[in-house]
């Protein structure tokens, strides 16, 4: 079986006064998707954000390839879609291509190199007749994949993409899916999908996370869709949901 | 002019440093524009006022001295760019309240001290609203250092300082270090702003790093494009302001914002004639 390239040990994290992930331990095997879903306010986006870096880690330890989070040095290995991409700035003067070239991180690249990587990630994205148009100018579900293109150019080993289909119409939504099942697939990039819709995305995914502030269940898909309603709603957290807003 | 160019070092000198401020100016004034700081300038210029004048008091009250109000008013300035970065730090989820607050203890320090050095004079008029006669052979050695440092920094941090103007939190994901780029950016923001003064004053500041780049993201297709025809447009301000301020006698910040404010009016006005008569072709093949 494939070694890990996250780990999560016994991660507790808190806000003000009051924790919103405890007890969250888990692995990611390299070469797996995973749906992470859970309702709101549930911890995903908090846990995203904890394992790339950008929240710090407050108790617990997280590895990414061998290495604790806070000396990891990420130089492309770890890419990210995240919840927001969509709310920047639409006056922003530049052109898909230039959003694109945000992701190459390496300046050692000729010019030429840097332009075929752009044109093949937004090849891989069904985009590369927009390399020239403005970022603003594109609708919320070809920026998407714009930011998509942007998170695979520098071929990553591991993806994050934090609810990339909002606003992306439920055909394209498909089309989207079977895009990342490509890229997991075809380039063995490990994804990690945070997602609403459990019912969408179990046919995808290789593992499905269950997160309502620790994580309810974890494993085969499956194994999950073939439970009765009732267990499944307990773990997706509902329940728990309904009780935390009961005061 | 061209006469009067040769025959005065200071109109000359002044004229070398219009060409630089008005190269660095729109370069910096780009990546302020999209970050949506443009009252960046505005805050930190009246900090540059205050060490402007904290330097000329100085000078009044010790003859002999180092340094000039030139050179206080850089320091001020780099102290303020560094409280900016501080509160904003502080204040994460309200980033604009930084420049109010720097404003307005600019202006109070400006107060204290032009009071302290007896009073409203040309000196501090020129400060205000710029001069065509106000650089000195070392200060401008000083801007041409400072448009090198610039122009260096940019280009080596081109790629990095456009991530994080674009996407923040992408920028740290790839491992770009904020803070550090952050800092070196409002440090370059202080040292443009002080350089600037000599020719637009404190007062206008803000209008050569804001107005070039509103006029050139109306025509741009792409970030580089953008910068360099904010640039254009920045040198065109500069060189018909000064000239035309120098003829008629009006300090330059006048007139280079009224050069800019035409350019952005007539660019706009192209683009608006230019939409209709597309409109208007649509139509011919829709009959
Ligand atoms: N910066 C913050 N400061 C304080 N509390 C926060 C902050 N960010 C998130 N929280 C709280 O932490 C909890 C988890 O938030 P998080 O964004 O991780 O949820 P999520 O599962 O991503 O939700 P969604 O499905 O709505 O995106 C929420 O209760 C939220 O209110
Ligand atoms: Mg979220």
């Amino acid at each position: 079986m494939s070694k890990p390239i996250i780990s999560v040990k016994n991660v507790l994290h808190r806000y003000d006064q009051q924790n919103v992930l405890e007890h969250i331990n888990f692995d990611i095997l390299k070469g797996s998707f995973v749906g992470l879903v859970g309702p709101n306010g549930s911890g995903k986006t908090t846990l995203i954000k904890l394992i790339l870096g950008i929240e710090k880690l407050q108790k617990g330890q997280i590895f990414a390839f061998d290495h604790p989070i806070q000396k990891f040095k990420n130089k492309g290995r770890i890419s990210y879609v995240s919840q927001k991409s969509n709310s920047f700035n639409r006056g922003f003067p530049a052109t898909v291509k230039e959003v694109v070239s945000m992701g190459i991180i390496s300046n050692q690249l000729s010019k030429k190199k840097k332009y075929e990587q752009i044109i093949h990630a937004l090849t891989q994205v069904n985009m590369e007749h927009y390399l020239n148009r403005n970022i603003g100018d594109l609708s919320g579900g070809q920026q998407q994949r714009i930011f998509i293109a942007r998170a695979i150019v520098s071929q990553p080993e591991l993806l994050i993409l934090d609810e990339p289909t909002v606003g992306v119409d439920s055909e394209n939504v498909q089309h989207f899916y079977q895009l990342l099942s490509k890229l997991n697939k075809k380039l063995g990039i490990t994804l990690v999908l945070v997602s609403h819709d459990i019912g969408a995305i179990t046919t995808y995914v290789t593992d499905l996370l269950c997160l309502n502030k620790s994580i309810h269940y974890h494993g085969n898909p499956g194994d999950f869709e073939n439970m009765p309603d009732e267990q499944r709603s307990t773990l997706y957290g509902h329940q728990i949901h309904t009780i935390t807003h009961d005061h | 002019m061209l006469e009067a160019l040769l025959k005065f070092e200071l109109l000359r000198n002044t004229f070398y440093t219009g060409l630089l401020v008005g190269l660095i100016a729109p370069l910096l004034g780009t990546f302020i524009v999209v970050r949506r700081q443009s009252m960046i300038a505005d805050g930190l210029s009246h900090v540059t006022l205050a060490g402007l004048a904290f330097g000329l008091f100085m000078q009044k009250k010790y003859t002999l001295l180092m340094f000039t109000p030139f050179h206080t008013g850089i320091a001020f300035s780099i102290i303020g760019a560094l409280i900016i970065e501080n509160l904003r730090d502080v204040y994460k989820a309200f980033q604009e309240i930084a420049i109010p607050i720097i404003l307005s203890m600019g202006v109070g320090l400006s107060i204290v001290f032009i009071a302290l050095a007896d009073g409203i004079n040309t000196n501090i008029f020129s400060y205000l609203f710029g001069s065509v006669a106000a650089v000195s052979r070392s200060d401008l050695y000083l801007i041409i250092t400072i448009s090198l440092f610039v122009l260096i920094m940019i280009f080596a941090l081109y790629q990095k300082l456009f991530a994080l103007s674009f996407d923040e939190e992408f920028a740290k994901v790839s491992g770009i270090q904020a803070k550090l780029i952050h800092f070196i950016f409002i440090l370059m923001t202080a040292l443009v702003i002080s350089a600037s003064i000599r020719i637009v004053g404190v007062l206008l500041v803000s209008a050569l790093m804001t107005l070039p780049v509103a006029t050139s993201m109306r025509v741009a297709k792409s970030f580089k494009q953008t910068i360099i025809y904010s640039i254009i447009y920045g040198e065109i301000a500069v060189i018909l302001g000064l000239i035309s301020g120098y003829y008629f006698e009006i300090p330059p910040g006048g007139t280079i914002v009224i050069v800019s404010s035409l350019l952005l009016g007539l660019t706009l006005l192209y683009n608006k004639v230019k939409f209709k008569v597309a409109l208007k072709k649509d139509d011919h093949y829709a009959a």
